[in-house]
């Protein structure tokens, strides 16, 4: 099975465009960090090369989540989501020492994300969830899994990573859309929310920390500017916006350049790349993104089972939303939260994440063919 | 329906249901590519204008420094106000004129700003060129900064040590932060030009001291001046501590050590709580946290003397007769002998071809364990040795906490060598000569020690056995929050010794003061015990009447705990070269713990919540603040 599976000759047509559009998106990623990082700090390994690293980690997670049947992976959702919630614990733990938000385990000279990993094995888990579960009643169809998803959520919004928990909402909430909840729940559903609305926005804007609330003011307001954090938003809509249709070239970002942008590596990645390769370069971006969630969607579409069909819906939610945020994020439309952009962004946990949910897809996609043996 | 249809059925509704999603998505899309021709094709000329002038720029603040205190809440380490000369690589237009006017103006070094302004990292980012300007020169740049593009005077803290070398080597000092360190940095808080601890508690506890840098976000026009603030994000101080060490008795112990190079610790070996840790030569902390050219450095380093070496936990010195304490335990312990047994001591000890003497010319005569410790009688440790062999001494050593590193919160801490057989082989490739353990029994040969693992072994002993990790920090208070947290004593462990062995040894080690070899560390009013060593630093004996090189003379130790019967003080002394323990280490050691016992009542102020002195709401309003 396994040579089969790995097996070149096999990859049709399909699974070229796929392989190559995440190629390509990767290629684009270190291409940016490089082009802003190259001239900084002699004597550490440079952060392209890093990412490079990571990337090589990346295929290691695709290769697994790809030779393993999904089914099999399946089954180990409930306890790759207990690690998760310990290895949460641990980042809560160990993240003591240092003030402010702790959102990673130091494992020598690396740091580890759990909540990137959390993401995927949501994912992981609301699937196996929804492809056992009682077709009826809105307490199985609705309550039971956001009670599932609580633990992760909250433990991820103590440290506070309020990205990664918007994350956790969104795949959530794709996977009721999708897995369906019978009108009359998704009625309730909406009412109940209207009417708690008042209440939970309290609850939620009391347990913010104030540089979230912060980025949530400057975002409504602009002029709300008390840490500085609306010159960053600022930064960057100028570095995009001053890219104009082609671009300042590689190198040429002035902006990202000589710094104003922050973050340029990680968050903010896509500024620096809008910024160097202007509206052209940026629409071609977005057509790849397009094209992976597209190529994402057919693997649902054909996907042989209802188990298959919800991990795919998951994890195109959690990539398409982090897309959708993070762009939309730099380009000012959304408040600044802090998630990365998928396959480009600086960062270990993101890339191994991403790639290894990745990987899951394409295991989706080959095995429809085999559907009873 | 079978159980397949169903399955076929759901799945089918979930295809119906992806559509919503798909559609979703592709809406999002398309809004994100719309924002994005607005950005960058409408909006782009405006854009690039706001790129072009972009004259707003971000500054670090530098958080200040935490305070550090003694246990009784003195100061010792503030922050100044100093005036620091930056320059901002971006903003020089001509470089060679700005550093002919700079040196015509202050007399700067023009090699060094070459090498400053060439350093690695962003263009933007101000190097800091020269610090520690005095307020004429400041005055002078200020008045011609016009003529200076990008050159800007900031007040910046200043660390400063209140007592100036006291506790040097315990403090620390502080400097800017090397590549290597950003390297390692985890935290991701430190940022090129970053100050850090650069060795004592400044290094240990640096995560404590070093709070959090600030934003400041300011226009500059286009010789890189400051026009307006735009918004800022106050750097957060880092916190303070409080050490263990009371500053009377670390002045005493320095004053007692003078000009001679060696080490003092005092320790309560009931806590392992470091009261005072002195070691000499010392440097300058001040001096060290300033602006070093690279030649005051190299003297510094050069020095013979290595001034910036903590005697304290890095110099190893053969333990000499201290070593004398492991081997009477292991001795007694292995049932070699027991209390009653005796040896005669005829000044000398046939092994082999060679002669080891005992250093009393003529010999102690019969000798039981005791009264060996008490007269430091080598015939009788030989002996010892003779009979147990060089792995059983090792094993009691490494049990006293020798070749092991204390823990103490120092950094670079050196564990000194136990040695054995194996050692040997690994070290040198060498075989292990039966001569040899015969030296190792009075603390001579490969056996070698910090001062800071004898205060440790001697303190141990103190306590009946239960040991401490000697440590330096006492309480942290919390700047955020004001908060102060004491930290607890570690417990290291208890020695696996009978507690009749350990009150042989304590009688003895009184008796080595009341009628032994340190009569000279008898004290009128507290009842001191302890055991004198002369280490050799070298095989050379003087002839009769004549007097060896100093460099070759034999150090002195005395290591001691106090009172006798309820030790609340273990000191260990060492004098570099400076001949017989019971004459040259005991006397400091006496006067230490006499002050130490005269000082009492000696609980910390810290330590009673009533004391209003020290309770942390008025420690934070304390004046030397600069934040």
């Amino acid at each position: 099975m396994i040579e089969r599976i790995l097996d070149v000759r096999l990859i049709d047509n399909f699974e070229w465009r796929y392989l190559g559009v995440i190629a390509a998106i990767l290629a684009l990623g270190v291409l940016s960090i490089y082009s802003i990082t190259h001239s900084v700090q002699a004597g550490r390994l440079p952060l392209y090369a890093r990412q490079m690293v990571w990337i090589l980690f990346g295929c290691a997670a695709f290769a697994v989540m790809l030779v393993a049947d999904y089914h099999k992976i399946a089954r180990l959702a409930y306890p790759l989501y207990g690690i998760v919630l310990v290895l949460l614990v641990v980042v809560l733990i160990v993240g003591k020492a240092s003030r402010g938000a702790q959102r990673w385990i130091p494992i020598g000279p690396f740091a580890f994300q759990p909540s990137e990993f959390a993401k995927l094995v949501l994912v992981l888990v609301l699937a196996c969830y929804y492809a056992k579960a009682p077709r009826e009643g809105w307490i199985q169809r609705l309550v039971l899994p956001a009670l599932i998803m609580a633990p992760g959520l909250l433990l991820i919004l103590k440290q506070p990573d309020l990205g990664s928990g918007l994350s956790f909402l969104a795949i959530y909430s794709a996977m009721v859309l999708v897995a369906g909840v019978r009108s009359k729940a998704a009625g309730i559903l909406l009412l109940s929310s209207l009417m708690l609305f008042p209440f939970a926005w309290e609850a939620l804007w009391g347990s913010l920390h104030d540089y979230q609330r912060e980025r949530i003011m400057t975002f409504v307001n602009p002029a709300y500017d008390q840490g500085g954090k609306g010159y960053h938003g600022l930064q960057s809509r100028i570095a995009i916006g001053s890219g104009e249709l082609v671009g300042k070239g590689l190198y040429g970002g002035t902006q990202s350049q000589l710094k104003f942008l922050p973050e340029g590596h990680t968050d903010f990645v896509f500024a620096v790349f809008a910024e160097e390769w202007g509206f052209l370069g940026v629409l071609g971006l977005l057509a790849l993104f397009f094209g992976l969630i597209m190529l994402s969607m057919e693997i649902a579409y054909k996907a042989k089972d209802v188990l298959g069909a919800l991990l795919a819906a998951g994890v195109i939610a959690m990539i398409g939303f982090s897309i959708v945020v993070n762009i939309g994020m730099t380009a000012g439309i959304f408040p600044i939260v802090g998630i990365p952009l998928p396959l480009m962004s600086y960062g270990g946990s993101a890339i191994v994440a991403t790639m290894a949910a990745l990987g899951l897809l394409l295991n989706i996609k080959r095995r429809r063919l085999t559907l009873f043996y | 329906m079978s159980e397949l249809g169903i399955q076929q059925e759901e799945l089918q509704e979930l295809q119906r249901r992806l559509t919503i999603l798909k559609i979703g998505l592709c809406l999002l899309m398309g809004l994100l590519a719309l924002r994005l021709w607005y950005l960058q094709v409408r909006e782009g000329i405006y854009y690039r204008d706001l790129s072009q002038t972009n004259r707003t720029r971000a500054v670090i603040l530098e958080p200040a420094r935490g305070l550090i205190y003694d246990r009784n809440g003195i100061l010792l380490a503030n922050n100044v106000p100093s005036f620091n000369l930056y320059i901002t690589p971006e903003d020089v237009k001509d470089r060679e004129a700005l550093i002919t006017r700079l040196t015509e103006l202050i007399g700067l070094d023009g090699a060094v700003v070459r090498k400053k302004l060439a350093q690695a990292g962003s263009k933007l980012m101000p190097r800091n060129v020269k610090g520690g300007l005095s307020l004429r020169q400041a005055a002078l740049i200020e008045s011609h900064r016009l003529d200076l593009p990008g050159v800007v005077i900031r007040a910046e803290s200043q660390r400063n040590y209140v007592h100036g070398q006291e506790a040097a080597h315990l403090l620390g000092y502080v400097g800017e932060v090397s590549p290597e360190q950003l390297d390692r940095d985890e935290s991701q808080e430190l940022h090129q030009g970053s100050i850090v601890g650069q060795d004592g508690a400044e290094r240990a506890y640096d995560r404590f001291l070093r709070g959090r840098a600030g934003q400041k976000v300011v226009e500059v026009h286009a010789r890189g001046h400051e026009i307006r603030t735009v918004s800022v994000k106050k750097p957060e101080a880092g916190d303070d501590l409080y050490l263990t060490i009371d500053v009377r008795l670390q002045k005493l112990a320095e004053d007692l050590l003078g000009e001679e190079a060696g080490a003092i610790i005092a320790l309560d070996p009931t806590t392992g709580e470091i009261l005072a840790l002195a070691s000499r030569p010392v440097f300058d902390p001040n001096r060290l946290s300033r602006e070093m050219t690279p030649k005051q450095w190299e003297e510094i380093v050069q020095n013979e003397g290595h001034p910036l070496t903590n005697r304290a936990t890095q110099g190893q010195y053969p333990p000499g007769s201290t070593f004398k304490i492991v081997m009477a335990a292991a001795a007694l312990e292995t049932k070699t002998v027991d209390p009653s047994t005796k040896v005669r001591c005829t000044g000398g000890f046939q092994f082999g071809r060679r002669l080891y003497r005992d250093w009393k010319a003529g010999g102690h005569g019969l000798m039981d364990v005791n009264q060996a410790i008490v007269d430091s009688c080598d015939v009788f440790f030989y002996t010892m040795g003779r009979l147990m062999g060089i792995e059983t001494i090792a094993a009691f050593a490494g049990q006293f906490g020798l070749g092991h590193e204390t823990g103490i919160d120092l950094p670079f801490e050196r564990i000194g060598i136990v040695p054995s057989p194996a050692w040997k082989q690994k070290a040198r490739g060498e075989v292990w000569l039966p001569g040899e353990t015969i030296s190792a029994s009075i603390g001579q040969g490969y056996v070698t020690v910090t001062p800071i693992q004898m205060a440790h072994l001697i303190g141990t002993v103190a306590n009946h056995g239960v040991s401490f990790r000697p440590r330096l920090l006492r309480a942290v208070v919390e700047r955020a929050t004001g908060r102060l947290q004491e930290l607890p004593a570690v417990p290291r462990g208890r020695l696996e010794v009978k507690p009749e062995t350990l009150a042989l040894l304590r009688d003895a080690l009184a008796g080595v003061v009341t009628k032994g070899t340190a009569q000279r560390a008898k004290s009128s009013f507290v009842a001191i015990a302890g055991k004198t060593g002369t280490a050799q630093a070298s095989a050379l004996r003087p002839g009769p009447g004549e007097l060896l090189p100093k460099k070759l003379r034999d150090h002195a130790w005395f290591v001691s705990y106090a009172p006798a019967d309820k030790p609340r003080i273990a000191v260990a002394v060492l004098v570099e070269h400076m001949g017989h323990g019971g004459s040259a280490a005991a006397p400091l050691a006496k006067q230490l713990i006499e002050t130490f016992v005269k000082l009492a009542p000696r609980e910390p102020l810290i330590a009673d919540p009533e004391t209003p002195a020290l309770s942390p709401t008025v420690a934070l309003a304390l004046p030397e603040r600069h934040d």
